[in-house]
């Protein structure tokens, strides 16, 4: 009896697998919209409207109204009002561990599965299973936002100059400063050049309105860690520091600066919801603007597979008002700033910068390149000290 | 529970008293009952937030069903869970309280992945082979050490194994820190995708894991009911006193069996890391450790069982990542709905070795 019921688990499962062949469904394409050229970089094929389907996964859960995944969910609701799509036409995927490939695989294929052919994966740990999906999958397009890895085809990246508004933020924390002590608790060390790039922004922004103030910085390795990321802002406010700016993905060092009664600056969504009286400003994504802009241009056959970069002329990156508790010369310096930004007079990483370790980084006259500031601001601006 | 009823002057209205075994068919409707019942409450909770039961049910199943990638998916899931249950299995039916399962998971990847890394430029098979033995070394070597220390301290090894658990998954945090760290991947923290060469062949476009999984299930159930070693454990886990008396070495049994308990176990996590995510993650047992000793004891610890049963556990798990994006409930709903059912697949399993009995009747049978 035992015997036979082993038999018969392996007989089902083998004829379940093969019974399972051969209902995959392949993805419809309309066809081009004429007029339109097409780099010859890509050679993906535009998808009417009706006929998409996107597939967004994302790390943690949108429900939790703040923070990274949220921000990244608004700029789908977003694109999805701008171009008319219906809600059966996306599909989430929450909770997506980023340690898990197994777990990240299953959850990209489910979207195949339902007829997805627009995959955005919003968290850095996704980029591998994009990669290996995109050549599996070479009619399904894959948008991967914050990695490096593209294949120029029907895999791109996305991701913005977030070093922009970090910069004005710093203005903004410099000068509200008494105890010229200001604390920054970032996700990752000095080896991730997102960060400390943007740490080095933020600190020339206060360095520029207050070269006396300090920024320090604690790590605490990972991107999303609501204990701690708290725990890491609480050790800085009891170290003197009364201005709490963060990179990371929750609103905890927020909350943590507005219990302790000190100021704050937020990061990935307006955080003055989650600690009004503590937060001066916060340094936002607006990812509706990419995610318009490329379901757009699949639709249009503009699609052209290249990488995509973009800061705050585009509207990728906002600053958010600033709180009626700001230093009041603040937003004189903000303007000013944002205008040279906007203009090009003023691109944060310019001429000749000078390290904590006393090196000097880039040239006079010239501006640090996109290569660098993507993947080599491994070096922490003069008046950073990482705790 | 009460024991001792007869000394008690006024009993509780109802108390629980030990049953005396129920026959089969008893057993089989009880765990119907229990079914449904928890079909029903799920149901209940589901259209307190407002889906509707059957629609959630029907996703479920259709979920994981409804194509060719969909099934793929679910037998991936299935894999390790069936591969750690036959495991713990060995080590339970010799009332051994291996938790462990997590770690030697762990420690059967990590141990595969060396080759994976850094020999991936052998011969294909011989790559597979070695890796196949390495991660067996690795779960066995990780059980063994609780092993060793209760056969010669009497440590108590629930507690011994389960520690374990977490000092593995410190040493995958570790070597992918630094050791072991992509050197093309700067501030983010991972272990390099492997080579092809050095990932599992697939099998009816699944990766062979499931094949492995099924030969482990064939051969467990043997050497279980049909082997010599097979009826020393049962002994040993029946009465270690009755195994001495009958002359058999429970030192060396229990240090056997746990070797093979871990062993597969490991084996569990080379299928996981080289099959599934071609790379070790922190995540490469995330948690099939832990579920594989309800499934074991779901299954009476019988094999054969075990992979009916890991089935229904995939089925449960991969349908309710389908509801969740088809129906958009969040992932702590869809847990809240897997919790519930268990709870009461699991609860009925007290019915068949306790009954309430109501105060009027005499205690006692």
């Amino acid at each position: 009896m035992k015997r036979l019921l082993s038999v018969v688990a392996m007989a089902s499962m083998l004829v379940c697998l093969v019974a399972g062949c051969g209902s995959a469904s392949s993805n419809k394409n309309s066809e081009a919209v004429a007029g339109k050229t097409i780099d010859a970089k890509s050679t993906m094929k535009p998808i009417a409207k009706d006929d998409l389907k996107i597939g967004v996964i994302h790390i943690t859960d949108p429900a939790e109204g703040a923070g990274y995944t949220y921000t990244h969910d608004l700029g789908i609701q977003k694109m999805q009002k701008e171009l008319g799509l219906k809600d059966s036409q996306i599909i989430r995927k929450n909770n997506v561990a980023d340690t898990d490939p197994a777990k990240i695989e299953t959850a990209m294929r489910d979207c195949i599965d339902e007829g997805c052919n627009v995959i955005f994966a919003t968290s850095f740990g996704f980029m591998d299973i994009c990669e290996k999906l995109a050549k599996e999958f070479p009619d399904v397009y894959f948008s991967h936002g914050t990695g490096y890895k593209s294949n120029g085809n029907n895999f791109n990246n996305y991701f913005g100059r977030i070093y922009q508004a970090r910069y004005l933020s710093g203005l903004a924390a410099g000068l509200q400063t008494k105890t010229n002590k200001i604390g920054y608790v970032a996700a990752m060390d000095s080896t991730n050049s997102e960060v400390t790039g943007g740490i080095d922004a933020f600190a020339m922004g206060v360095n520029k309105v207050n070269p006396e103030a300090k920024v320090y910085v604690k790590v605490t390795g990972s991107w999303f860690n609501p204990e701690g990321e708290t725990q890491a802002a609480q050790a800085l406010i009891d170290s003197g520091c009364d201005v709490i700016a963060q990179h990371c993905d929750t609103s905890g060092p927020q909350t943590a600066a507005e219990k302790a009664g000190v100021y704050g600056v937020g990061y990935n969504s307006d955080m003055s919801k989650d600690a009004p009286k503590a937060v001066i400003c916060s340094v936002m994504w607006d990812w509706g603007v990419y995610y318009t802009s490329a379901v757009k241009s699949i639709m249009e056959g503009t699609w052209d597979g290249s990488n995509y970069y973009a800061g705050m002329k585009e509207g990728l990156v906002t600053l958010t008002e600033l709180a009626s508790f700001a230093n009041p010369k603040a937003k004189e310096e903000i303007e000013a700033a944002k205008k040279q930004i906007l203009d090009g007079s003023f691109n944060v990483f310019d001429g000749e910068i000078e390290t904590n370790d006393g090196k000097k980084i880039g040239e006079a006259g010239k501006t640090l390149s996109d290569a660098d500031i993507t993947g080599k601001i491994n070096w922490y601006f003069k008046n950073v000290e990482v705790k | 529970m009460s024991s001792n009823t007869r000394t008690v002057a006024r009993q509780p209205l109802l108390h629980v008293v030990k049953r005396e075994e129920l026959p089969k068919y008893k057993t089989i409707i009880l765990r119907l009952v229990a079914f449904v019942l928890a079909l029903i409450a799920g149901g209940l909770f589901m259209f307190s937030i407002g889906c509707n039961p059957l629609e959630v049910y029907q996703t479920i199943i259709i979920g994981c069903f409804r194509s060719k990638a969909a099934f793929q998916a679910t037998v991936k899931i299935l894999v390790p869970l069936v591969i750690a249950s036959l495991g713990v299995t060995l080590a339970f039916k010799m009332q051994f309280w291996n938790i462990g399962a997590e770690g030697q998971i762990i420690m059967g990847a990590v141990f595969a992945s060396y080759f994976a890394l850094f020999r991936s430029e052998w011969p294909h098979w011989i790559l597979m082979i070695v890796m196949f033995i390495a991660g067996a070394v690795g779960g066995a070597l990780w059980a063994l050490i609780p092993t060793l220390f209760k056969v010669k301290f009497n440590t108590n090894e629930t507690l011994f194994t389960l520690m374990l658990n977490y000092i593995a998954l410190y040493i995958i945090a570790f070597l992918r820190d630094g050791p072991w760290a992509d050197p093309s991947s700067p501030g983010f923290a991972k272990i390099a995708t492997f080579d092809a060469n050095a990932t599992l062949d697939k099998v009816f476009g699944i990766h062979s894991g499931w094949v492995i999984a099924i030969l482990l299930a064939v051969v467990v159930f043997i050497y279980m009911n049909y082997s010599k070693q097979g009826y020393e454990l049962s002994v040993v886990g029946g009465s270690k006193a009755t195994a001495n008396y009958a002359g058999m070495n429970v030192k060396k049994i229990m240090i056997r069996t746990m070797l093979l308990s871990g062993g597969i176990c490991g084996i569990g996590g080379m299928v996981q890391a080289t099959g599934a995510d071609a790379t070790l993650s922190v995540g490469v047992a995330g948690g099939v450790g832990f579920t594989a000793i309800i499934v074991a004891w779901l299954s009476n610890l019988n094999p054969a069982i075990i992979v009916v049963i890991s089935a229904l556990f995939a089925i449960l798990e991969k349908g309710s990542r389908v509801v969740e994006s088809n129906m958009g409930i969040s992932a702590d709903s869809s847990a809240v709905l897997q919790g519930i059912i268990l709870f009461f697949i699991i609860g009925c399993e007290f019915f068949f070795r306790y009954r309430f009995q109501k105060r009027e009747k005499k205690a006692g049978e």
